[in-house]
């Protein structure tokens, strides 16, 4: 059953991804840190609007000078809409990753999922041990 | 992303420098090295401006001398390279005292075991033995092959103990000649000695970068302070390995084990030059009945440049196609900060080798438009 979230919470991954969810849409990206730890980012191929994911598929690549890296669905769910700026300009991962370097949106399909994902403070810890 | 270095790996004597300097570790070639300091982009675009510092210790230096010792009779050089070239298809007989020279070490099929210099030591007094440098993730199968293949004859000193060091960029001599005069009078490709703090050093001017700059073999103590010293220059800064491979793949460079290895041999890598005349004639080298034929017929597959012309990275292992065929693939490929787009090298048909031929590459599946291009990517600018 889709659980509704009435205010905007932000929920973070192992895999360095951000998920901020609002109703039953989630928008997606990755954190800071992971930015800082790919370093200038290149390219980035977001998923095809209509897609759908379960938690934790391969959704999303982002590509650094360094290497490419694959980024995994936060949540299960439908894709409906992506960041078509970063096609021309993706050095926004690095600048904004938070906020303008956003990848997707999600209409999730299980709001019990967030249940397995860290606030800020847990996310903050997790990082500080990497 | 977590940082964990297994402890089997080797340092070499700048790794505490490294450390201090706040780079990211990451195990290559046996070796705790660092693969960035600042960022790829910023370290690649500083070194094509200015002078970069890299901590190259992990190769294969070594010195290969006749079994007798050296000598002052220029004789004792023809000797050791005549053994040389049992190995090697260039000449190395040919040599003037100081000049170096780039081959690769044939099987007797005519794979490439590593590309390596092999430089004629500057002192006349050392007929006899020459200064080679190995690519350090073979270094110890390459010495083992010497030693087999000239047992008896020759005996290799490894010399990875030391500190081995290269400066590259423009700036590079003008940081350099303050430490060893008279290194500015070197051209390309050329070696002399000198000393610095009571170390002997071998100052050779080459690089793996396509800029102008110079490779330094040093004992491990004096370089760390030499290192040390360069850094505090502003026109310095420490470079990585992973701004060493783009500064190469955009030279036009090969990786040993990518983009050359024991299935290639030096006609379908695009290193025919370093065969000389003199040993086409004499054809008496390993794999010499292979590599000629391909010579004389042409290779079936050719390195060639490859631009991408979307935004997508090729990377190693790409499909090339043409068509909807398949007829080559990536061996080296990302993101080039001075070309400001996606560049990368591999194999495609020989028939498809003309720059300009249109391809498709398939990153994660998906046809993405690219090109055959002429390398290198960007123009060289060695001292001749």
């Amino acid at each position: 059953m889709t659980q509704h979230f009435t205010q905007q919470v932000t929920f973070y991954t192992e895999d360095h991804e951000w998920v901020t969810v609002h109703g039953d849409l989630a928008t997606v990206g990755i954190t800071r840190y992971a930015a800082e730890q790919l370093g200038d980012v290149v390219f980035v191929e977001t998923p095809e609007v209509g897609k759908t994911f379960k938690k934790g598929d391969e959704m999303a690549v982002v590509e650094s000078v360094k290497a490419a890296s694959d980024v995994y669905a936060p949540l299960s769910g439908e894709v409906i809409d992506t960041n078509g700026e970063l096609a021309d300009a993706p050095e926004k991962v690095n600048d904004h990753p938070e906020t303008e370097g956003w990848f997707c949106v999600i209409k999730f399909s299980d709001g019990a999922e967030t249940k397995g994902l860290m606030d800020k403070d847990a996310y903050y810890e997790f990082c500080k041990g990497q | 992303m977590a940082n964990q270095v297994s402890e089997d790996l080797r340092k070499t004597p700048l790794h505490g420098l490294h450390e201090s300097l706040g780079a990211k570790l990451v195990p290559f070639a046996g070796y705790e090295m660092p693969v960035q300091f600042e960022g790829v982009k910023p370290e690649h675009l500083w070194t094509r401006e200015h002078a970069g510092l890299f901590d190259v210790s992990h190769m294969g230096p070594c010195f290969l001398t006749l079994r007798e010792g050296v000598s002052e009779d220029p004789a004792a050089h023809d000797k050791i390279a005549a053994m040389v070239e049992e190995l090697v298809p260039s000449a190395i007989a040919t040599l003037k005292p100081g000049q170096a020279r780039l081959t690769v070490l044939l099987n007797e099929d005519g794979g490439i075991r590593d590309d390596l210099i092999i430089t004629r030591l500057p002192d006349e007094h050392q007929n006899g033995r020459l200064y080679i440098v190995v690519n350090g993730a073979v270094k110890d199968q390459d010495w083992a092959h010497f030693e087999q293949k000239l047992a008896g004859r020759a005996v290799v000193q490894r010399a990875d103990d030391r500190v081995l060091m290269a400066l590259q960029g423009p700036k590079a001599v003008d940081v350099l000649k303050d430490e060893f005069a008279g290194c500015e009078d070197l051209s390309f490709m050329r070696c002399m000695l000198a000393a610095w703090g009571g170390a002997e050093c071998l100052i050779s001017r080459c690089g793996y970068t396509g800029e102008d700059g110079f490779e330094i073999l040093i004992p491990a103590a004096a370089g760390e302070e030499l290192a040390a010293k360069l850094l505090k220059d502003e026109r310095v800064k420490p470079i990585g390995l992973g701004a060493r491979d783009s500064l190469r793949l955009e030279a036009g460079l090969c990786l040993y084990g990518h983009d050359m290895d024991t299935s290639r041999n030096p006609v379908e890598v695009d290193l025919q030059w370093v065969i000389q005349k003199s040993r086409r004639e004499r054809a008496d080298f390993p794999g010499a009945e292979v590599v000629l034929e391909a010579l004389s017929n042409g290779p079936k597959e050719k390195r060639v440049g490859i631009r991408p012309l979307e935004r997508a990275p090729a990377r190693e292992g790409t499909e090339i196609h043409v068509n909807g065929e398949a007829v080559g693939v990536v061996t080296s490929g990302g993101f080039g900060p001075s070309v400001d787009g996606p560049v990368a090298m591999g194999y495609v048909r020989a028939d498809l080798a003309e720059p300009g031929t249109p391809v498709e590459l398939m990153v994660r599946g998906k046809p993405r438009a690219g090109e055959v291009a002429a390398l290198p990517f960007v123009e060289h600018n060695y001292k001749r």
